[in-house]
């Protein structure tokens, strides 16, 4: 999926798909995040310190969703470098079941084009089990 | 009790840079493929100079790991005030000035730019403005005529992050 080819501005409009992905989320991917991220919190991995702070189980990271979720912009720009800017709010909790494992799907839209700055803001929608787990998440890209 | 019980005096100070993060290639992949970031300019160094950069290019999100050790500096003092038991993470903004490369030593400068309170919840935002250090030329001086003792830095990212705090009776 990944080329470093970027895509041309001038043929985009607004509401063009980027794509989409399932991300297979489970406690290995959480254990694996938290060492990569240096994020040890235990809600994510240990489920009677979750339970105990009010949350149903263990929960990911919302970094790591919104890291996931970016990637798709990555591999859709052609070059990670030119997502300049990216935010989400983290709007509800992906629980991770342990056995099994939770899928987030992720797809974007370009929402803005800017010619003159030659930069488009890609909106990304990503939920899980039907809701939205990231609100107002937004990359802009430099093409 | 429903307020929360976050420090508001804590507002607009500002934490100065602390020990430098050096970016490895090793960590970088690490983190790439934690996230699943496939993308070969986190993977091969061949890729990434074929893109025009120095070295690896981290995900976007990399830097949450140079700003989350710097937010614990706050986040850690007692004094501040912050349970960190009763904190969910609101949001989180990364802007960044270039990409993040392999080789790059990171400073970061903290400044707790808000707290807010409504119905016994505190947002606490707080900004990272991360500085990679000039590297030193090929004959070891500090580059850009800067004093020896003061090495350049330029601005690469800034990250913005707010964390809400439930008060007591919530």
């Amino acid at each position: 999926m990944s080329s470093s080819v970027r895509p041309d501005i001038t043929t985009l409009s607004v509401g063009d798909t980027i794509g989409s992905r399932s991300v297979v989320v489970d406690r290995a991917r959480l254990v694996r995040y938290a060492g990569a991220s240096g994020d040890f919190n235990p809600i994510h991995w240990n489920d009677s310190f979750a339970v105990g702070v009010g949350l149903p189980g263990v929960i990911a990271h919302g970094m790591f969703t919104m890291g996931a979720a970016v990637a798709l912009v990555e591999d859709w720009a052609g070059d990670p470098g030119a997502v300049v800017d990216y935010q989400a709010r983290f709007t509800r909790p992906v629980a991770v079941p342990n056995p099994g494992e939770a899928i987030v799907e992720v797809s974007g839209v370009i929402g803005v084009i800017d010619l003159d700055a030659a930069r488009v803001r890609v909106d990304l929608t990503v939920t899980f089990e039907g809701a939205r787990v990231l609100g107002k998440s937004q990359a802009v890209v430099a093409l | 009790m429903t307020s929360s019980s976050v420090n508001l005096d804590f507002v607009g100070r500002e934490y100065p840079a602390n020990a430098p993060y050096s970016v490895g290639r090793e960590k970088i992949r690490e983190f790439a493929a934690a996230t699943g970031s496939t993308h070969p300019a986190h993977h091969s160094v061949d890729t990434a100079r074929g893109l025009g950069y120095p070295d690896l290019i981290a995900p976007p999100t990399f830097a949450v790991i140079v700003a989350q050790r710097t937010e614990a500096q706050y986040i850690e003092d007692p004094a501040a005030r912050v349970d960190f038991t009763r904190v969910v993470h609101a949001d989180e903004r990364f802007v960044h000035h270039r990409p993040i490369h392999a080789g790059d030593e990171l400073v970061t400068v903290l400044t707790v730019v808000s707290i807010t309170e409504r119905a016994g919840l505190a947002m606490v935002t707080t900004r990272c403005d991360i500085y990679a250090l000039a590297q030193p030329d090929a004959a070891g001086k500090p580059a850009t005529g800067q004093p020896d003792d003061a090495p350049a830095t330029e601005l690469v990212s800034t990250v913005t992050s707010t964390l809400a705090v439930r008060g007591e009776g919530l």
